[in-house]
């Protein structure tokens, strides 16, 4: 332990100071298979998080995992996942990440059988597959429509039988750098409010995303982009923050309910979509660039689910970027359901018995929240804030982000799902580099020697930047401003923009920055939401200014990103990622050009690999 | 409660506000809609009344189970009731769990159900040949599966007397939770560990007096009771008092057909 800390420990008595190799930060799937992985390399781990553990966002994710392990499809293996991630991307992705996210899935699934996982089983008793929109075989390993919950629950008791520390309801308020490199953690105990810092060698992202910086959104409280801010402000950099997922179908009523998922997996198992004339619209909207392996009538795409070989598959299982439009552009034809959206009906094409055995946890999700009964009626759904590709960027091998000592992993990194996710694609990722990213933590920790520096003085700005909302009388309520926040966001820099739009959003977020410094929470320090929304509210701002500036910069509709004004695709911007570097103060609102944006271009894949996207290969 | 001018209506409210310390009830009034859960209404008293009114919460649809509370005595998930449950003028009471201590408003300190997670022994998994996996029958799996969809809202924590009247037999006793998460690893087609004795020392499962509450409040339809705890106590029953249907069970158990016990 440096000088430093024990002079830290005099100065503010009230901190408590702990000491590790790694501190992994979120415990979703990432987050938990990093530091199960970096406790098993024998470094010392701690996880913070900031909710009860097995409460995070993986919690929520239905469908399955995505993995070519052939046991539906023989003829499914790494390369024909790897072929479908890198065209679902629309060729934005790290071809390295796709690779090894390909050829490792699988492994990592049966991982999670040994580890206890009930996967649901073929009919000669191997895991399951089922189909997902833009795989071409049936390939998501899966527990009914609840895979996540089955996930988180598996690795938590796992990471139980380590000897991980772990950090319940704790928030980080900041990456500690020590010139150049991470040196800590500085975090806040929610339940009693007191500061606790944490030395770390190595840190790993593992927050998840930014859904609540929209209205419509399938995300919980917690996704605020608390990584991306972090780690941004800490020195390292973002890329492709412009590329945000709309999942086609979120539920839309009651309001209530507006925005929470509906799985992918409905139509993965037979549902359609139609619009108010009863038209399965999305044989209307078939792109050019999947034409050739979707089917035109729907005979062909009825009997695909039988079988595969000899049909191509259903428009409704196209990438969700194209299903999301469609959605979209439906909608605003006129052509909608009463509540503002479309009608996805499994009902009609699926036994009840089927849709109770595959699709239970919607069966009660609608049952119980909007009094729609599935096997029987249509549901009625619409687009929904889901996930969002940019993020850190990161080594594909390690995780390494461009700060030294600072690891990203899951949803907060950038590079497997490029312009636009393929769904099954997120869970495997986060088994994936999750322990690809607690391994090189884990190994950048050992040879780290000692730990960096913590400066106090910095600490006791932090705390005191952090403590200010609860003093800050006459500022603005912060559930109010995020609210303000989301209803920008949602019509300025939402599934479809436009450049007066983002140039808005641009002006209307420095404003709303200032302010949010301003914001007051009345009360404690004592586990009090509204200090906590006070604090998170910078983190959406940040992360909402990162987006809005690559919405500007990509002049062109790609994947998660559509420009009203520039509607087609741009050959040269399609080799370029945008990257984004902070510029501004290490606290406190930032100055309007606080945010650098540079382009790099995107990584050409070898030849080898480059082969299987010629004309006819293997489609 | 419906205001014929706005066609909105307007609930009272008597939530629980204090810490370990002291607390009390306190009623606000804030205005609903068709189609809303009673979390919508404690985020709008949060919003717009009370901004450090302290909850959990995450999915918002039954999921994670976070936000589980005592509404008008019956312990429930906010997010999965409807406030058209509630048809009548008196306030609708929310207060914490009651099994666990007060942390804040209604975010009690369950602690106490990670801490207990760890004396459930985990899968000890039978072992596969190099390069294979695992053949499993759907209705082997489907008996677990059950249990896997434990979302850990511990309302059933919170309405066992065993744990409820009695604060001293949370040392002895850790809860339907963990007789279900017994259950899950006891039946798991691919564990080969006996956790009987564990079963009736550690996890105290004949505390249990098979009342059926826990069953009756499970969000996730596990039939807790029935499926889970009789069977367990069967089997530590046969364990400590029946040597001889033990070996019998043995003799008749082979390794692919389910749990060898
Ligand atoms: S918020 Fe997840 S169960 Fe209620």
């Amino acid at each position: 332990m440096g000088a430093a800390l024990s002079e830290l420990r005099e100065l503010a008595a009230e901190i408590e100071v702990h000491s590790f190799d790694v501190v992994v930060i979120g415990a979703g799937g990432a987050g938990l298979r990093a530091a199960i992985e970096a406790t098993a390399m024998g470094a010392s781990t701690a996880v913070v998080c900031k909710s009860l553990l097995g409460k995070a966002h993986t919690v929520m994710a239905e469908g399955g995992i995505a993995a070519a392990m052939g046991n539906v499809y023989a003829e499914d293996d790494w390369k024909v996942h790897f072929r479908d991630t890198m065209r679902g991307g629309k060729m934005m992705a790290n071809w390295r990440m796709a690779q090894l996210h390909a050829q490792e899935a699988p492994e990592r699934v049966w991982e999670l059988e040994e580890w206890g996982a009930a996967f649901d089983r073929t009919g000669d008793g191997r895991i399951s597959q089922r189909d997902f929109g833009g795989h071409r075989y049936a390939r998501l390993a899966h527990v009914g429509d609840s895979t996540g919950l089955e996930m988180i629950r598996t690795l938590q008791h796992r990471l139980a039988q380590s000897d991980a520390q772990v950090f319940m309801e704790h928030t980080v308020i900041s990456l500690l750098t020590d010139a150049d490199r991470i040196s800590g953690v500085l975090s806040y105990s929610r339940s009693d409010g007191r500061f606790v810092l944490l030395e770390a060698k190595a840190v790993v992202l593992a927050t998840g995303g930014i859904g609540k910086a929209y209205r419509v959104t399938s995300a919980s409280w917690e996704y605020t982009g608390d990584g991306h801010a972090l780690a941004l402000r800490a020195g390292a950099e973002l890329a492709d923050m412009e590329f945000v997922q709309f999942h086609p179908t979120g539920m839309v009523w009651p309001p209530s309910v507006r925005g929470i998922l509906v799985t992918e997996g409905v139509r993965g198992d037979g549902g359609t979509l139609r619009n108010s004339d009863g038209r399965r619209f999305m044989f209307d909207y078939i792109p050019p660039y999947f034409a050739e392996e979707t089917a035109q009538s729907e005979a062909e795409a009825d009997a695909w689910y039988e079988d595969k070989r000899a049909n191509r598959r259903p428009p409704d299982l196209l990438p969700r970027d194209e299903v999301a439009r469609a959605i979209n552009s439906e909608i605003k034809a006129g052509r909608g359901s009463p509540h503002g959206g479309v009608y996805l009906d499994i009902a009609s094409r699926r036994s009840a018995e089927y849709i109770m055995k595959r699709l239970p946890s919607m069966y009660r999700q609608f049952k119980e929240l909007a009094d729609v009964d599935i096997t029987t009626d249509a549901m009625e759904v619409g687009p929904t804030c889901h996930y969002i590709m940019g993020g850190v960027r990161v080594d594909p091998e390690t995780g390494a982000s461009s700060l030294a000592g600072l690891f990203a992993a899951g949803e907060v990194s950038n590079g497997l799902h490029g312009a636009n996710r393929l769904g099954g694609n997120s869970l495997g990722d986060l088994l994936v580099f999750g322990r690809r990213a607690g391994a090189g933590a884990a190994a950048y920790a050992s040879g780290a020697g000692q730990s960096g520096r913590i400066s106090a003085s910095e600490v006791s700005e932090l705390c005191a930047d952090a403590l200010a909302p609860l003093t800050s009388e006459g500022g603005e309520n912060p559930y109010q401003l995020q609210g303000e926040l989301a209803d920008l966001m949602q019509s300025n820099v939402g599934i479809v923009r436009r450049s007066d739009e983002l140039a808005h959003a641009i002006e209307r977020l420095e404003d709303l920055e200032e302010r949010s410094y301003q914001a007051h929470a009345p009360g404690g320090r004592k586990f009090n939401p509204g200090w906590h929304a006070a604090l998170e509210l910078r983190s959406m701002i940040v992360v909402s200014r990162c987006i809005a500036t690559c919405a500007v910069a990509r002049t062109e509709s790609r994947g998660g990103h559509t420009r009203d004004d520039y509607p087609s695709a741009d050959q040269a911007l399609g080799r370029i990622n945008f990257l984004l570097r902070w510029a501004g103060p290490k606290t406190g609102p930032s100055t309007g050009g606080s945010l650098e944006l540079t382009t790099a271009a995107v990584e050409e894949m070898p030849e080898e690999l480059a082969q299987l996207f010629v004309q006819g290969q293997g489609s | 409660m419906r205001s014929a001018d706005t066609g909105t209506q307007t609930v009272r409210l008597r939530i629980w506000r204090g810490d370990s310390q002291a607390g009390r009830f306190v009623e606000y009034s804030v205005p609903f809609n068709d189609g809303e859960v009673v979390l919508d209404v404690v985020h709008r008293v949060q919003a717009t009344l009370a901004p450090d009114l302290a909850v959990r919460w995450n999915c918002k649809a039954g999921k994670c189970g976070s936000c589980s509370a005592e509404i008008d005595g019956r312990p429930r998930l906010m997010c999965m009731t409807r406030m058209s449950l509630f048809d009548r003028d008196s306030p609708l009471t929310i207060a914490p769990l009651k099994t666990f201590p007060a942390e804040r408003d209604l975010v009690t300190d369950v602690g106490f159900n990670y801490a207990v997670a760890g004396r459930v022994p985990p899968l000890a998994p039978r072992q596969t040949e190099p390069g294979e996996h695992h053949r499993i029958w759907d209705a082997d799996i489907e008996r677990v599966q059950e249990f896997h969809r434990c979302i850990e809202c511990f309302l059933c924590q919170d309405v066992c007397h065993v744990l409820r009247d009695h604060e001293s037999n949370k040392n002895k006793f850790v809860g339907p939770r963990h007789l279900v998460r017994l259950a899950e690893l006891e039946m798991h087609p691919i564990d080969t560990a006996d956790r009987r004795a564990t079963a009736r020392h550690d996890l105290g499962i004949s505390y249990c007096n098979i009342t059926r509450c826990c069953t009756e409040v499970c969000p996730a339809g596990i039939a807790i009771t029935d499926n889970a705890i009789i069977p367990m106590k069967e089997r530590v029953a046969d364990r400590f008092f029946d040597p001889l249907r033990l070996l019998a069970a043995k003799l008749r158990s082979r390794p692919d057909s389910g749990p060898a016990k």
